[in-house]
């Protein structure tokens, strides 16, 4: 059983590099900046002693390749700098919005499935019948729609009009943390909803027209018992690697969604870094999430190779 | 985006043409695509004529109106039309988000090409490179490159460009890695045929399709991309109409004039779906082995 995941080693080892080309990445964007970066930051009226210093701090002063063993150097310290406009340690900023942009993402994807595996099911129970066109035409719908757009529709709807839920913000207490979330999770669950959707929806007819389903059928199982006990579980594991793949995309919309219902977490940071041209903060951001979106991969072939005893990557990966 | 990237990388089958030889126009789903982004691109150029208005100018007259028989759609909060700003930011809109997938769809699917054909260091080298982009959220370096870039048209091809190629790149590498095995490949490399003219003349043809099915998808993404930085101030700078700044501007009015920010939402949402009909039935018409 366990001899199925050991593959978990040799995936670390090939994200090594790629954990190593986001640093580059991640270092050369600075150096994007037209002119001297320090200039770029502070902006043109900065004093030329505060752009030396500025320069200094930064390491600009030397060569590019010692710049980045240093930025580099810190990085493995836990170092990201120092954010230019709190003058705080930039890891400390992002540590406070990690855990909440985490729950966001999480309340979200709870959301998600919540709305998507009945609808799926629904729709593959009768393809190509009223009620499967009507999820389809959902899933279509919601595929074209700016993610920040459906953010102020719902604000529209369910804070402005029926005033059940905060305009924006984050409230006090850990239930209030997720009553203010409720809006912005379901604007990013109906970003996510579509692509569950179809996915589910293809696989679980896959699966009802499958012989081991009609035999259960044959024995009498039917309606919620037959999606529970023999459907559900082999029509979720494609889904589940598209969830996985998807959610790198839905850490983008979270980070533009927080900017629409000012929830305090990594999206709020960037988007404020990048008025305030607040450089090592929009680095660590930018690196924060490109590492989420890695790990995240990895989770998703473990999850993958958990839930379907036939998935063995490793021998896969041999051949 | 995933499923056109996993359906674009499936297997490749030999062409099977007996479905395609039902003509196009009686094929619904493209002609409904056809028709609505005709309709939109012939709105966009001809947005001067069908609105008596400016875009720009302002007028402090008439401020945040209502929607009445002179403003259909009333007026912002300078005393713009709002139809006229919205028939003008499909202009903008449509423009940005066509000419932005040319240079990924360009340079991905001849890099993953090559890649594919010819695999070895090339290919690891650019495949490396590929994961390290498909690490970043498209948002996050999107917006991030615009920033650095700094604002405007050309900052958001290139930033575009610098973040899509990769999908483009995965779904040509997919097909080529498949087609260079196909006996009709092998027979023109063995008949003497330079690897050039091989990849140009016979496999080129029968694998663009899926890239440029693909493309379509990529459109919309780029038309949300240019939209999300409207909205966010880092886009095409005002007084421009775009549809992701009036979205913003509305937003300060959501209150009263629920309208502002729903509209230019719903003009998103249409040129969405024209596209997505139009994918759908290119994939239909180029690719009828594939169909479910």
């Amino acid at each position: 059983m366990l001899d199925r995941f050991r593959f978990v080693p040799l995936r670390l080892l090939q994200s090594i590099p790629v954990i190593f080309g986001v640093t580059v990445v991640v270092f050369f964007m600075v150096h994007l900046l037209p002119g001297n970066p320090a200039l770029a930051i502070l902006g043109q009226t900065a004093t030329p002693a505060r752009v030396a210093s500025l320069s200094h701090q930064l390491g600009l002063d030397k060569p590019l390749w010692d710049q980045y063993l240093l930025f580099l150097g810190h990085l493995v310290q836990g170092n990201l700098g120092t954010s230019i406009t709190y003058q705080r340690p930039v890891s400390e900023l992002v540590l406070q919005a990690v855990p909440i942009t985490m729950s966001l993402l999480l309340f979200a994807l709870v959301l998600a499935l919540v709305i998507s595996v009945p609808l799926a099911a629904v729709a593959a129970s009768a393809p190509g019948r009223a009620r499967d066109l009507a999820v389809r035409a959902f899933t279509l719908v919601g595929q074209g729609m700016p993610q920040f757009w459906v953010g102020i529709m719902l604000i529209l709807l369910l804070a402005v009009k029926a005033k059940a839920f905060p305009v924006g913000g984050y409230g006090e207490s850990a239930l209030e943390h997720w009553y203010y979330l409720f809006l912005p999770a379901l604007t990013l669950a109906i970003a996510m909803c579509p692509t569950i959707i179809r996915s589910l929806r293809a696989s679980t007819i896959n699966v009802l027209g499958s012989d081991y389903v009609g035999t259960a059928r044959s024995k009498g199982a039917a309606g919620v018992a037959l999606f529970r006990l023999h459907v559900v579980r082999n029509a979720a594991i494609p889904t589940v690697s598209i969830i996985g793949v998807n959610l790198g995309y839905l850490v983008g919309g979270s980070l533009v969604i927080e900017r629409v219902f000012a929830v305090p977490g990594l999206g709020s940071l960037m988007i404020n870094a990048i008025f305030a041209r607040d450089f090592p903060t929009i680095q660590a951001v930018a690196l924060v999430v490109a590492l989420f979106v890695i790990v995240v991969g990895i989770l998703t072939d473990v999850v993958y190779t958990a839930i379907d005893p036939r998935v063995d990557l490793g021998s896969r990966e041999l051949a | 985006m995933t499923t056109a990237v996993v359906r674009a990388s499936r297997a490749m089958r030999r062409p099977a043409r007996s479905r395609a030889l039902r003509p196009w126009y009686r094929n619904g789903i493209l002609v409904a695509g056809i028709v609505i982004v005709g309709l939109l691109v012939l709105v966009a150029v001809f947005a001067p004529l069908l609105s008596p208005y400016d875009p720009i100018t302002q007028d402090l007259n008439h401020t945040l109106e209502a929607p009445g028989a002179h403003h259909w759609l009333g007026t912002d909060k300078y005393g713009r039309d709002v139809l006229t700003r919205l028939l003008y930011g499909a202009r903008i809109d449509l423009r940005v988000g066509f000419l932005a997938v040319l240079i990924p769809f360009v340079v991905g699917s001849v890099l993953g090409a090559l890649a594919g054909y010819f695999g070895g260091w090339f290919d690891a080298i650019v495949m490396r490179i590929v994961d390290v982009f498909f690490a970043f959220p498209f948002y996050v370096l999107v917006i991030v490159l615009v920033f650095v870039l700094g604002a405007g048209e050309s900052s958001i091809y290139l930033a575009i460009a610098a973040v899509s190629w990769v999908s483009y790149a995965k779904i040509m590498r997919g097909e080529l890695l498949v087609a260079k095995k196909q006996d009709w490949v092998v027979a023109a490399r063995l008949g003497g045929m330079s690897h050039a003219r091989v990849l140009m003349r016979h496999i080129g043809p029968n694998v663009l399709s899926q890239a440029l099915i693909y493309a379509m998808s990529d459109i919309v993404m780029d038309i949300m991309a240019i939209v999300t930085l409207g909205y966010l101030g880092l886009g095409i700078a005002p007084p421009t109409p775009e549809w992701g700044s009036m979205i913003l501007d509305g937003q300060e009015f959501i209150t009263t004039q629920w309208a502002q920010a729903t509209i230019p939402g719903l003009a998103v949402v249409l040129t969405s779906l024209g596209l997505s009909f139009l994918g759908d039935g290119l994939s239909d018409l180029l690719t009828p082995e594939r169909r479910r």
